[in-house]
């Protein structure tokens, strides 16, 4: 093996502490969230934003809350993403047990078809879609979200899942096949469970993904009581113009949530992320 | 009753019976129907009425077309060169034991969950021209002549917003060629050394190469993404001041939705689409080779 300890150690402390200096950089945006949150407009607007602050104030988070209206777009948000995660990732691994197990006509073809879809820019289905739903009668309701949101992010999730299921030695399906399971029988009782790994690094991503979604409530979504926190702060914005303690609060109290997942399930949010690259 | 052989053959369908059925009426339809759309004049109350190309050819003589796509062009640019230089200089440099090493790569995971809009409005802020942190910064350390309206000079304004978004991108950039540098030949990289090869060309001869299928992956996702990038301009700019900060994927919103001019919208659509589809097909026809590689 050849030596990779000659770079001398006072070298090697300047360049960690020039990448400590370097991720609290990139850090300062959330730093100076925090803080400005917990200050008064009026405080920061007469002694500048780098005077010390003389006292916390947490009032803004209730503002935010109350009069700016999270307290209804957030839980819009999970009205609207958990039914979309769940259906997304049911159809998927449906779609997905087919493409990666049974040699079919037009299985190249449905494969491409999803796999294309993911990179598709959703500016070309803004109008057909906003139309789609007018026509069948969903415009302006928590069900017009749910369908593109399914619909969107089947092509992602059948991607990943198609591949991991490819990996699954045929042999286990094959015995399941000779005692008599049905085939919706080793989808559900075999196939699901030996593809948990990838179910949860991609659940965590797609919550994530459907969480931020912002464009499509701004398209679909008109009533401010069924809005998602993401328009919602969009609404907040307009609301309190320039007072910047309540809508960075506003800002803060909708991260919450994704926050948390990637607190907890930072592994699977990172597996998530390569899985969908690494073919 | 089918016989058993024929049952069988209709599985694999009806396992993608609904997922594909939602799929076509989403999302491939839909497609379509866009293409459709911008060969009509539309005002989405009445119905669609045909016109031919003259909205593609109002497109090609609008200034704000050229703007926008050329500022798509600076996103594409600035949004691949500097997360994969970012990126990959810090995957390399986390890939080693070196202590807090997981600390480190949660911070700059950190700006990848939150969205877009969260992103645009604390930036937003910090660009505040009166008494955002980056002015006063500048102003206390003297340097206050460069103190400006990130937001509302023109000169700037495109630069501030594509920073967000990279601020948001290197984390996935270094996620990815962490992933990457996992398969790495270790073996390679000592036998150059012993070849006596200096680090430069280690660097570019050996490990570069093997991580081509990454770079590969992550200049398509830039494009695509540079392309349709849409919430932090609608949430820092709406384009202005002047179009300046104007975006293909936000002067069609504004046209279709706040214009009411739905076909030209479409129209709009459909070349961020054409431009699109150039990369998605390269890489589908890169799937397609590792699938008979398999």
């Amino acid at each position: 093996m050849p030596k990779r300890n000659n770079v001398p150690l006072a070298v090697k402390i300047v360049l960690y502490l020039f990448l400590v200096a370097v991720t609290l950089i990139w850090l300062v945006p959330i730093f100076i969230a925090i803080i400005t949150s917990m200050r008064t407009n009026a405080d920061i607007m007469s002694h500048g934003f780098l005077a010390m602050p003389k006292t916390i104030d947490l009032k803004s988070y209730f503002e935010a809350w109350q009069r700016g209206g999270l307290h209804k777009y957030l839980p819009n948000s999970f009205i609207i993403t958990m039914p979309s995660l769940v259906l997304t990732l049911l159809l998927s691994s449906l779609g997905a047990y087919s493409l990666a197990r049974f040699k079919f006509k037009g299985r190249t073809f449905f494969y491409f078809l999803f796999v294309g879809g993911t990179m598709l820019p959703f500016q070309i289905l803004l109008l057909p879609v906003f139309k789609l739903s007018d026509a069948l009668g969903i415009y302006d309701t928590y069900f017009a979200l749910i369908a593109i949101h399914t619909a969107f992010q089947l092509g992602f999730c059948t991607f990943v899942l198609r591949n991991y299921m490819m990996t699954v030695p045929v042999q286990v399906m094959e015995s399941a096949r000779i005692d008599g399971c049905t085939e919706l029988g080793i989808w559900g009782k075999i196939m699901l469970p030996l593809t948990l790994p990838a179910f949860a690094a991609i659940a965590t991503l797609e919550f994530t993904w459907i969480f931020n979604d912002y464009i499509w409530p701004l398209v679909l979504i008109r009533s401010s009581e069924k809005m998602p926190v993401t328009t919602g702060l969009a609404t907040l914005q307009g609301q309190y113009v320039q007072d910047w303690t309540v809508i960075i609060s506003g800002a803060l109290l909708a991260t919450i949530p994704t926050l948390i997942v990637f607190i907890f399930l930072q592994r699977y949010f990172i597996a998530g992320l390569t899985l969908g690259s690494n073919k | 009753m089918l016989n058993a052989k024929t049952r069988y053959k209709l599985i694999p369908y009806a396992f993608l019976g609904i997922p594909v059925t939602i799929y076509f009426i989403w999302i491939i339809g839909p497609m379509l129907y866009s293409f459709y759309l911008s060969f009509t004049k539309w005002d989405g109350l009445t119905a669609p009425e045909f016109i031919g190309t003259k909205n593609y050819q109002m497109l090609f003589q609008d200034e704000v077309f050229y703007i926008s796509l050329f500022n798509n062009l600076e996103w594409i640019i600035l949004f691949m060169t500097i997360p994969i230089a970012l990126g990959l200089t810090l995957a390399m440099v986390l890939n080693r034991d070196i202590p807090g090493a997981k600390t480190f790569k949660a911070s700059f995971f950190l700006p990848m969950v939150l969205s877009l809009v969260v992103c645009g409005l604390v930036w937003s802020w910090l660009y505040s021209p009166h008494s955002g942190l980056i002015n006063e910064v500048l102003r206390r350390i003297g340097l206050g002549a460069l103190a400006t309206g990130w937001l509302s000079n023109p000169k700037v304004v495109m630069e501030a917003v594509i920073t967000v978004a990279i601020w948001r991108q290197v984390g996935y950039v270094m996620v990815l060629y962490l992933a990457g540098l996992q398969s790495v030949d270790q073996n390679l990289l000592d036998a150059a050394e012993v070849d006596g090869a200096s680090a430069l060309q280690r660097f570019f001869n050996v490990l570069m190469p093997q991580l081509a299928p990454v770079t590969v992956i992550v200049i398509v996702i830039s494009i695509i993404d540079s392309l349709r990038a849409f919430d932090l301009v609608s949430v820092m700019t709406r384009g202005g001041p002047y179009n300046q900060s104007s975006v293909l994927a936000n002067f069609m919103y504004i046209e279709a939705f706040n214009n009411y001019r739905m076909g030209y919208g479409a129209a709009i659509a459909v070349i961020i689409f054409i431009i699109s589809l150039l990369f998605i097909m390269f890489y589908l026809t890169r799937i397609a080779r590792e699938e008979t590689n398999a």
